[in-house]
């Protein structure tokens, strides 16, 4: 029997909990040459900004155990070339677009909102918070509970009522439980974790740092771990958020992993560079995962980890 | 297929090795990829996931296509150097072993329109994409001379399908092991000036590239220059392999060069600008839309940006 993979992005319906993570698909155009984009969840594109931009000199990436560490510096086209060109392709391929928004003051991220809101067929908002303040001498918005909200409030107030918003959170804090709380008084309406994980590779060779912008973002199923612990410790705290799990997800079983610490929804990323049909496996192969487990709705197994163990063998087959 | 096709849509394909070869300093992998094999045009590349499935090594290898043959369907083959853990594994395959691969990416070798005489010039392994296109040209009539470098004898690749493949074949090594002494652009005047060269088409590392391509402006002879930059995916995903590009419109772009290369016209890129981003680059630090006053870039320039390097326009 077909599991019923349905899933709820705030109030916006999902035919499935599988999604493109932001920085990872491109525009789409890219991964549509691999796979039917309009039969995964959604995509979330590469975080938009107000001016286009030409981001970080090469070397931009050095390959890590088990991932990689970039430093690509937002590269990207502008909201006016994303609007005009970017965001009508997505919709006409029949995809769900989750438009991934990323800025240095709370007010260029409602900019952004207040443009995108006027645009039709944005399915959702991701703020990326992973972005250096540019009032606060460069600080991650995503490192303090108080920049993030400010930000949320900010994008909240100017985004349409019926888009959600999901702000998407960093590890690199020492609680992330404080920061998820903050974004959601201040609004948001899901949580997007984890963004990639500060690190740094040094050339042996050239005995320098590998990229040219020093350090980087790891990425990949080396931070796998670092993303259930996160959503592990959100969830236990905020039952009742939508989050969308991403870091390392490679297979329909680690997909299950971040499920079942809390995630309604998964996305993809580095696992993209790796199988460029990386999304529609995953989706197939935890299909596969929830049918061999007798689970009828993925919505039943999220968060399922936190419910005590009971003797029996399966908590989840219902009566026949 | 027809030339000025909008680029054929690339395929993800899992196919069995036919062959790992050793050829000098190189391996030669040829696998059983009848979809890539039949999209394929001269100048484009595949990539190629390595070590297994479980791997951790995340990053696909990038290789041009070297070779594409009708057999099993279709074979593609390519030549690479094991120099990494990736392409050690990619040295150890056998035959039947499976291979993922995707291709053909990138912007193939524009071909001209007239039967005119054209130069191929490749450096270690980089001539490998040289010897389709040379087909290529001259099943359209155009005369092909190579010009082929590298450190040593066993560094260059294809000397003797060159000489057989070529109307001329001129080889340099560094070592003087093997043709000339010294390297390619040592020998680039001389060989326009017998060949009556129209057009150049290179393939080796990028101060090679940028050398021809000054050479070149000098007899106002069009270069198409294919470039070897570090990738991640291939595919147009994961923006690092880019480089600084001029447009038509005359605005330099930060453009990916899996997609908008790995050829480009000789004269757009700025070579003494790649690894940067340079100041006039659209979207960097400071740039304005045109109209408006440039201004300072917030916070001071870049780490290897924002004019370093002093590049005059």
């Amino acid at each position: 029997m077909p599991v019923d993979l349905r899933t709820r992005l705030g109030h916006v319906e999902l035919p499935a909990p599988v999604l493109a993570a932001s920085g990872c698909a491109g525009t789409g155009r890219e991964l549509a040459q691999f796979i039917d984009i309009a039969r995964i969840g959604a995509i979330i594109t590469k975080s938009i900004m107000i001016e286009p931009r030409a981001g970080n000199p090469t070397p931009r990436v050095a390959e890590t155990p088990s991932g990689m560490l970039s430093s690509v510096g937002m590269q990207g086209p502008g909201i006016d070339a994303f609007l005009q060109r970017d965001l009508p392709w997505l919709l006409s391929r029949g995809a769900r677009a989750v438009v991934s928004i990323a800025g240095s003051s709370a007010a260029e991220y409602a900019e952004l909102a207040a443009r995108l809101s006027d645009a039709a067929g944005v399915t959702a908002i991701e703020i990326n918070l992973s972005c250096q303040n540019a009032g606060s001498r460069g600080q991650v918005f995503a490192h303090h509970p108080d920049a993030a909200a400010r930000v949320v409030d900010a994008v909240r107030r100017s985004t349409r009522y019926d888009i959600p918003v999901f702000a998407k959170l960093s590890p690199d804090v020492t609680d992330i439980t404080s920061v998820a709380r903050s974004c959601v008084a201040a609004g948001s309406d899901g949580l997007s974790m984890v963004s990639a994980v500060r690190g740094m590779v040094i050339d042996t060779e050239t005995m320098r740092p590998s990229l040219a912008g020093i350090t980087g973002e790891l990425s990949g199923p080396a931070i796998r771990p670092v993303a259930v612990r996160c959503i592990w410790q959100v969830r236990q705290v905020l039952r009742d958020v939508p989050i969308i799990g991403m870091g390392g997800v490679r297979s329909g079983r680690d997909a299950l992993e971040l499920i079942l610490a809390g995630a309604s929804m998964i996305a993809v990323g580095t696992a993209v560079f790796h199988d460029p049909s990386a999304c529609a496996r995953v989706q197939r192969e935890l299909e596969d995962e929830l049918a061999q487990r007798g689970v009828e709705r993925v919505a039943d197994v999220i968060g399922l980890a936190h419910h005590p163990a009971r003797p029996a063998a399966s908590p989840l087959r219902r009566q026949a | 297929m027809k030339d000025g096709e909008a680029g054929v849509a690339p395929v993800q394909v899992r196919g069995p090795v036919l062959t790992v070869r050793r050829i000098d300093a190189y391996y030669a992998l040829t696998m059983v990829a009848p979809p890539i094999a039949t999209r394929f045009r001269p100048g484009q590349f595949i990539a190629v996931a390595v070590g297994g499935p479980e791997t951790s090594m995340l990053l696909r290898r990038a290789f041009f296509v070297h070779d594409v043959r009708p057999d099993h369907g279709g074979t593609v083959e390519f030549v690479f150097t094991a120099r990494g853990p990736g392409t050690r594994w990619l040295a150890a395959r056998r035959g039947r072993d499976l291979l993922d691969a995707a291709g053909p990416l990138g912007r193939p070798f524009p071909v001209p329109r007239d039967p005119v005489s054209c130069l191929l010039i490749g450096v270690d392994y980089g001539s490998t994409p040289l010897f389709p296109l040379a087909d290529r040209l001259r099943s359209r009539g155009c005369q092909v001379d190579f010009l082929l470098g590298g450190s040593s004898v066993d560094r260059v690749f294809g000397a003797l399908r060159a000489r057989r493949a070529g109307r001329s074949a001129t080889i340099t090594t560094t070592d003087g092991s093997l043709g000339v002494r010294g390297v390619v652009t040592d020998m680039l005047s001389q060989v326009i000036h017998e060949a009556r060269t129209d057009a150049i088409y290179a393939s080796a590392p990028m101060p090679v590239l940028r050398e021809v391509t000054m050479l070149a402006s000098r007899y106002e002879i069009p270069v198409q220059a294919c470039v070897e930059e570090t990738m991640a995916c291939g595919t147009g995903t994961c923006m690092t392999c880019v480089l600084p590009v001029v447009g038509a419109d005359g605005i330099t772009r930060i453009v990916r060069s899996c997609t908008a290369g790995p050829v480009f016209r000789g004269d757009a890129v700025r070579w003494d600008d790649v690894g940067t981003i340079p100041f006039d680059a659209l979207g960097a630090p400071g740039w304005k839309p045109p109209g408006q006053p440039q201004e300072a870039a917030p916070g001071g320039p870049p780490r290897r940006a924002a004019g370093e390097r002093g590049h005059a326009r």
